[in-house]
C-alpha cells in the first residue's frame, strides 16, 4: 500500500505515456519530457504563490501585526489578487532603454531558474531528468543568472539598475565559489556527481537510530552551513539582498522594470530559492530519505517536500531577523572567512574517509574543523582594534 | 532526429556568430557570441559528451562572457562613433579559417572510422585527469593560484 502511495506520479506518468504505446520512440521521449516540465512548472509555481504569501503572514507574526488577511480564508487568495494586478498593470519600458536586451532579461532569468529545478531528484525514482553530471548541470546554468541580471543592469539604460547589477554579479561571482567548493567534499565521498547517487549513498542508518545524512558528519554539517549561507546570497535573501537595497538603490537592477516583467524577477529568485534548497536537502539532508526507519511508510516525495518546507522557513525567518550587511562586510566575509572554510571541509571530509568513516574519522574531522574555525576566528577578530566610543560634544 | 536538431543548432550558432561579428551595438555583439557558445555546448551535447558541455557553459558563459561584457562596460567611449571595416581583423579570421580548413583535412585519422568509444562518463574524465595529466593539471593549478594572489595584490590597499 505504502509503496504504491510512493510511486502514485511514477505510475500516473506510465499511465499517461501507455496511451503513445504505438507510436514512435522520440514521440514518447518527447512527451515524456514535457509530462516532467508540465509537473515541475505547475508544483513550483504553485508554491511559488503560497510562499509568497506564507511569508508575508509569517513575517507580519514576526513582527507583531496581522498581514494579508482580507482576501479569501486566511487571506490565502492574496497571491490570485497579485497574479491578476501584476497582467494588467501597465508594461513601462524607458524611451532610452535597450528595447531587445530590457526584454529577454527577465525571460532569461526565469529560463535559468526553472532550469535548475530539473536535476533534482523529488522523490524515489522521481528526477525529471537524470543527467550523469546533474550537479554540475545545477551550477553551469545557474552561472547563466549572472549574465541576465547585467542584461537587466544595463538594458535599462538607469544608473541604480547598473549599481544593483554590478553589486549582484560581485557577490554572486564571490560566493559562487564557497558554494561550489562545499558540494565538492559530497561529491568526493559519494564518488558521483548524479544527485540520485549521492541520495542513495545516505540511504541507511548508523545504529538503526541516526540517519547517514552527510550534515551529521562534522564536514557535512560545516558544509551544509557554508552552503546555506553561500545560498542565501545566491538567492539575493536578507541579509545579503544588497543588490536591491531599497533604502539605497531602488530595487537594483528591477529599478525599471514593471508589472509582470518585475513580477517574472520574483519569480525567478523564489524559484531559485526553491532549486539551491533542493539541491541541498539532496546533498546533505539525506534527499528524499525518511529521518527515521519507522517512517519509511510515508512517501519519499512528502519526505523532500517536508525538508523543503523546513530550509524554506528558515530562509524567512532569517528575513525576519536579520538587517541588511554592509557590500564590504559581505566580501570580506566571502574571501577571508568562507573560502578557507569551504577548504577545510574538503580536508576535514578527506581525513574522515581515510580513517575509515568511522567514529575515529568523525571525532578527527571534528578536530580539523575546529582548529581552522578557532585559527580563522583570531585572525579575523578585528574587535581590539576599535577603542571605546568618545563622544564629543557641542560645548 | 539527431540530424535535425544538427542542422537547427548549427544554423542558431552560425546566425550567432554572424551577429557577433556584424552587430554595430557592441554589447549586443557580445551577448550573441553567448549565444554562440550556447550553441557550441550543445554540439557536445549533441555528441555525448556532457561533461565538456557543461564545463562550456559554465566557464565560458558563467565567467568569460560576463568578463567581456565588464570589460565593455568599464572601457566603453565608441558611442555613435562608426568605424571602418577593419581589415586586420579579416585577414587574421581568414588565416585562422583557412589554417583550421587544412589541418582538418590533413588530419589521418578522419579518414578511419572510429571505433565505439563507451560513454564519455564524468569518472572516466576524472580518471584521466588523476593519472595521465595529472602535471598538466596541477601546473594550471599553480598558474590560477598565481593569478588569484597577482589580482589580490594588485587591489590590495596601500599601507601608510
Amino acid at each position: 500500500m505504502s509503496k504504491s502511495i510512493d510511486q502514485i506520479l511514477v505510475n500516473a506518468k506510465q499511465w499517461v505515456l501507455s496511451w503513445l504505446a504505438g507510436s514512435p520512440n522520440w514521440v514518447v521521449q518527447v512527451v515524456s519530457s514535457l509530462v516532467n516540465i508540465g509537473v515541475l512548472l505547475i508544483v513550483f509555481l504553485t508554491l511559488f504563490a503560497f510562499m509568497s504569501v506564507l511569508e508575508r503572514k509569517i513575517l507580519a507574526r514576526m513582527q507583531n501585526r496581522y498581514g494579508p488577511n482580507r482576501v479569501g480564508p486566511f487571506g490565502l487568495f492574496q497571491p490570485i489578487a497579485d497574479g491578476v494586478k501584476m497582467l494588467i498593470k501597465e508594461d513601462i519600458v524607458p524611451a532610452r532603454a535597450d528595447k531587445i536586451v530590457h526584454f529577454l532579461a527577465p525571460v532569461l532569468i526565469a529560463a535559468v531558474a526553472i532550469l535548475t529545478l530539473g536535476v533534482i531528484p523529488y522523490g524515489r525514482n522521481m528526477t525529471p531528468f537524470t543527467i550523469d553530471g546533474g550537479i554540475l548541470f545545477f551550477f553551469a546554468v545557474g552561472s547563466t543568472t549572472e549574465l541576465a541580471v547585467f542584461m537587466a543592469g544595463w538594458g535599462s539604460n538607469n544608473k541604480f539598475s547598473m549599481l544593483g547589477a554590478m553589486r549582484a554579479i560581485a557577490q554572486m561571482i564571490s560566493y559562487e565559489l564557497p558554494l561550489i567548493i562545499t558540494v565538492l567534499p559530497v561529491v568526493m565521498v559519494v564518488g558521483s556527481l548524479m544527485p540520485d547517487r549521492i541520495v542513495a549513498a545516505q540511504a541507511d542508518y548508523t545504529f538503526g537510530l541516526v540517519p547517514r545524512w552527510f550534515v551529521f558528519t562534522p564536514w557535512g554539517a560545516a558544509a551544509f552551513i557554508l552552503f546555506f549561507v553561500s545560498g542565501l546570497v545566491e538567492s539575493n535573501r536578507t541579509p545579503f539582498d544588497v543588490p536591491e537595497g531599497e533604502s539605497e538603490i531602488v530595487a537594483g537592477h528591477m529599478t525599471e522594470y514593471s508589472g509582470f516583467k518585475y513580477a517574472t524577477f520574483f519569480m525567478a529568485e523564489y524559484i531559485g530559492m526553491f532549486a539551491i534548497s533542493g539541491l541541498g536537502i539532496t546533498l546533505f539532508l539525506g534527499g528524499w530519505h525518511a529521518p527515521m526507519h519507522a517512517l519509511e511508510f510515508v512517501p519519499s516525495w512528502v519526505w523532500f517536500f517536508v525538508k523543503l518546507s523546513v530550509l524554506l522557513f528558515v530562509y524567512i525567518w532569517i528575513r525576519g531577523t536579520l538587517p541588511r550587511t554592509r557590500v564590504d562586510q559581505m566580501m570580506n566575509f566571502a574571501w577571508k572567512f568562507m573560502l578557507p572554510m569551504a577548504f577545510t571541509c574538503i580536508v576535514a571530509a578527506a581525513v574522515w574517509h581515510y580513517a575509515g568513516r568511522g567514529l575515529r574519522g568523525w571525532l578527527w574531522s571534528l578536530v580539523v574543523i575546529a582548529v581552522v574555525y578557532t585559527a580563522l576566528s583570531m585572525l579575523l577578530d578585528t574587535r581590539r582594534k576599535f577603542a571605546p566610543r568618545v563622544y564629543r560634544f557641542a560645548e | 532526429m539527431n540530424s535535425l536538431a544538427f542542422i537547427l543548432i548549427a544554423i542558431i550558432t552560425l546566425a550567432a556568430a554572424l551577429a557577433a561579428a556584424t552587430l554595430r551595438s557592441l554589447m549586443h555583439a557580445a551577448l550573441s557570441f553567448a549565444i554562440a557558445l550556447v550553441g557550441i555546448a550543445a554540439f557536445f551535447f549533441l555528441l555525448g559528451a556532457e561533461f565538456v558541455g557543461l564545463a562550456l557553459v559554465f566557464i565560458y558563459i558563467g565567467a568569460v562572457a560576463v568578463l567581456i561584457v565588464f570589460t565593455i562596460l568599464l572601457t566603453r567611449r565608441d558611442d555613435g562613433k562608426t568605424r571602418g571595416f577593419n581589415w586586420g581583423g579579416a585577414i587574421i579570421a581568414a588565416a585562422v579559417f583557412g589554417g583550421l580548413i587544412w589541418s582538418i583535412l590533413n588530419t589521418q585519422s578522419l579518414a578511419i572510422v572510429a571505433p565505439h568509444m563507451p560513454g564519455l562518463t564524468v569518472k572516466r574524465i576524472g580518471a584521466a585527469l588523476m593519472t595521465g595529466y595529472v602535471w598538466p593539471l596541477q601546473c594550471v593549478g599553480l598558474l590560477l593560484t598565481a593569478a588569484l594572489i597577482g589580482a589580490l595584490i594588485l587591489v590590495l590597499e596601500e599601507k601608510r
